[in-house]
């Protein structure tokens, strides 16, 4: 059997046992934890179709900083006495469930088998085109520029994602801290690492972006690093999180977005909506991106952190 | 000015750029973003409506396609007749609601005024991105973007009403992008233009089409997936409750619209039979469960769940035979029912919000005589109240009017008959808090809510019958670019 093809299966394999065992399992934080492996799993599983972008995508935000907000959410569910005995729904519902998504999955792998072979999609669009874009990563140039309207909206989605998390703050704490004040041992593993890791996750997010326009990379990727950075500087205790009261703050989490749009503006007014003109548009977009990036770890960071939970 | 001036303002991309634009600056103002809305508010109401000029003047949809790039590789804009009628409303919903909060309504503590209104431009932003969107994956994005704002908004009022609304629109977020990559994989572009000229596709095209319908009814909240809407908009704030009932619930039926209508799948029928008979249980069900509330905010929330119901007899009416004369004429009036609905149910939450802010509750048994120190208010409920009915000369009753024409011409008796029964329904369930609020009775306000506001719903009101009384204006502007392909219909 041909080793690739031998990988491919067990591989699929692996996913599946990881998906029912985060579903099915009487166990919260075992659920967790399959759903994390199950993130990795599927990120390998994009590198394996030659996707590297959206790899990297799945394992930093599918596997790590939803794990994290996982993590957190049931440690905090643990501290109420709330992971004992899940409330889970009855046998009959389960069933209608399991039923409903068994004749989905049917449905879809029938017509799925049915697709012409050769359905290419934009693919070809884009290589044609990918020259004019400004950038010679096809990705960064459809996220960027063919359908920089998208990624438009979809940072202006990650903005209203932390507004509606600052919405549910209790009006004693408005302005306040997210959180709690984490402290790490001298000298233990997570005060060394706080110390070590953050340069290094620096330099891979500047990188990141750079390397976007001509490989795999980009805004959103480099974004989940810095914001990994943030975390860990908070969780090894060497730096607190900001109070959302701040307007630096606030404003570093719309600077992107809107620099973003009033971009997109005003080629409206000069005649295209977002328009990048094929000599400058490789520096527009890097320039775009770099912003886009410092709001996006900002974001990140601050959707993981939650609601204030007090005041200075 | 004239129509090539008009043309050189980027009137279609404003519209979802400026308040989008507002939201952005809103986050960081905190509270000062009362001040930043109701500045921005009648500016996005002008550019909407100088979009709605350029629709009529030119006679065709207005498109554009962002970046540059030509579809299927570029996202196309496009903003015909039936996109200007919706923008149009939205703006006028939205800067009632607007007024209505920032000149002293309830605003429920520090995190809700400096939260509140970038979640209003945010809806307001995606509710005009979906009206405009000529592509399914930016449609998706769109829904994202409305989704949040919405959630956010429902949880001010309860944190439970907001994590089933929550779970029940993610849940159709899903089952729509499934349907989207599905029609991605088989036609390779999401442009609804394209994939509506490339006819009506095969089985796969139905199945993809038939996921997104099930997606976009969760968000709808078409019986039964209607669970979510009677705790979520009644227990929401004021200002929330009239933009959720009033306009949110309509975007994904906007896109049903497209998907049924624009794209045109291939359909046996049956779905769309489907489609009519689950808004007929919606009318019955909501329209019932309506009459046996006790607090007025849930008798309008079920309101909603039964007249949304009206909105999907459009499918098995006008969707399976498009080329029938009388079907253009069914599809406006469905179209116009959906219009009358949001004006007149925004005026009905405003109003129930002053009855709230004046006697502190809602439950009906103690609303009894407030006619006599609430007239204006009292009276904006009645009209809006004749405008639900289906009443002329309202717009709901233009739009029942066309759809009932349609039906009996198509031989839908038992459709006429419930649409007919539903107005009845409507009449006993609205009459209810009517009734009691101009009885004798002892109710006394105990606080006075400024003429100003209490204006706003009247206005709202009055604009859901003017729709009916102009309705020349509005039926022109629906007819610029609409794709189905009977000629005219019997009006």
């Amino acid at each position: 059997m041909n080793p690739a093809l031998l990988f491919d299966v067990a591989l699929a394999a692996l996913a599946v046992v990881a998906a029912l065992s985060a579903v099915a399992g009487r166990d919260l934080f075992a659920s967790v934890a399959f759903y994390i492996v199950y993130g990795i799993l599927i990120a390998l599983a994009w590198m394996r179709l030659g996707a590297v972008d959206v790899a990297l995508a799945e394992a930093a935000i599918g596997a790590g900083l939803t794990g994290v907000l996982l993590i957190g959410a049931w440690s905090q569910l643990h501290r109420k006495g709330a992971t004992e005995t899940p409330p889970g729904p009855s046998s009959a519902a389960r069933l209608l469930a399991a039923g409903a998504s068994a004749s989905v999955a049917v449905l879809v792998a029938v017509i799925f088998v049915g697709l012409p072979a050769d359905g290419a999609g934009l693919a070809p669009a884009v290589r044609e085109n990918v020259a004019e874009s400004g950038v010679s990563n096809p990705v960064t140039a459809v996220l960027l520029n063919f359908r920089a309207y998208d990624t438009l909206m979809e940072t202006i989605v990650l903005a209203v994602a932390l507004a509606a998390v600052w919405s549910l703050t209790r009006d004693e704490l408005w302005g306040g801290i997210p959180g709690l004040r984490q402290h790490a041992r001298d000298g233990g593993v997570l005060a060394t690492f706080g110390r070590l890791l953050p340069p290094l996750g620096l330099l891979v997010g500047v990188y990141l972006v750079w390397a976007g326009s001509s490989m795999p990379g980009g805004a959103f990727q480099a974004a989940t690093v810095l914001a990994a950075v943030w975390l860990l500087l908070v969780m090894s205790g060497a730096m607190d999180e900001p109070a959302i009261g701040s307007t630096a703050i606030r404003l570093t989490i719309v600077a992107g977005p809107a620099l973003f749009l009033a971009y997109g503006t005003g080629g409206a007014f000069l005649g295209t909506f977002l328009g990048f003109p094929a000599d400058v548009a490789g520096m527009l977009i890097v320039a775009i991106e770099y912003v886009l990036t410092v709001s996006i770890a900002a974001t990140l960071a601050l959707l993981v952190a939650g609601v204030p939970r007090r005041q200075e | 000015m004239t129509a090539s001036g008009l043309a050189a303002l980027p009137l279609l991309e404003l519209t979802v750029v400026l308040p989008l634009a507002g939201l952005l600056l809103a986050l960081p103002l905190g509270h000062h973003g009362a001040r930043a809305t109701l500045a921005l508010a009648p500016i996005i109401l002008l550019v909407t409506a100088l979009l709605c000029i350029e629709i009529m003047w030119s006679g065709a949809p207005i498109e554009r396609v962002a970046g540059g790039w030509d579809v299927p590789l570029g996202i196309a804009l496009r903003a015909d007749g039936i996109s200007g009628a919706f923008l149009l409303t939205t703006a006028l919903v939205a800067c009632a609601v607007a007024v209505f909060q920032a000149q002293g309504g309830q605003d429920g503590g520090a995190t809700r005024r400096s939260t509140f209104w970038p979640l209003f431009l945010a809806t307001w932003g995606a509710l005009n991105a979906v009206f405009v969107s000529g592509d399914l994956f930016n449609l998706y994005v769109a829904l994202e973007l409305l989704t949040l704002a919405a959630v956010a908004m429902v949880a001010y009022g309860s944190t439970e009403a907001a994590m089933r609304y929550l779970l029940f629109a993610l849940s159709g977020s899903l089952v729509f992008l499934l349907g989207v990559a599905l029609i991605y994989a088989g036609s390779g572009t999401f442009d609804i233009g394209l994939l509506g000229s490339a006819g009506a596709g095969d089985t796969a095209m139905t199945v993809a089409a038939a996921f997104m319908t099930a997606g976009l009814l969760a968000k709808a909240a078409l019986f039964p997936f209607h669970a979510w809407l009677p705790p979520a908009h009644g227990n929401a704030p004021t200002p929330a409750s009239a933009l959720l009932s009033a306009l949110v619930v309509k975007a994904p039926f906007f896109i049903l619209v497209r998907i049924w209508f624009d794209i045109g799948p291939e359909t046996s029928g049956v779905l769309m039979q489907l489609l009519g008979y689950l808004g007929v249980a919606a009318i019955l069900y909501g329209s019932l469960l309506a009459m046996r509330q006790e607090r007025l905010k849930l008798v309008i929330a079920y309101s909603t769940v039964a007249q949304l119901g009206y909105l999907f007899l459009v499918f098995p009416l006008a969707g399976a035979a498009q080329d029938l004369p009388w079907t253009a004429g069914t599809w406006s009036g469905a179209i116009f029912h959906a219009l009358s609905h949001a004006l007149a149910k925004a005026a009905l939450f405003l109003a129930a919000g002053i009855v709230i802010e004046a006697v502190g509750h809602d439950r009906l048994q103690g609303l009894a005589g407030l006619a006599r120190d609430l007239p204006m208010t009292v009276f904006a409920f009645g009209i809006a109240a004749v405008s639900i009915m289906g009443l002329p000369p309202s717009g709901a009753f233009i739009g029942k009017y066309l759809m009932l024409t349609g039906a009996l011409a198509g031989g839908h008796v038992f459709l006429a008959i419930v649409m007919i029964g539903g107005g009845l329904l409507a009449a006993a369930y609205l009459f209810r808090p009517l009734r009691l609020m101009l009885l004798a009775g002892e109710t006394q306000p105990a606080k006075a809510i400024a003429r100003r506001r209490q204006v706003v719903p009247l206005l709202l009101a009055l604009a859901a019958v003017g729709l009916g009384i102009a309705a020349s204006l509005p039926y022109a502007l629906l007819q610029i670019g609409r794709s189905l392909t009977a000629t005219e219909g019997i009006e």
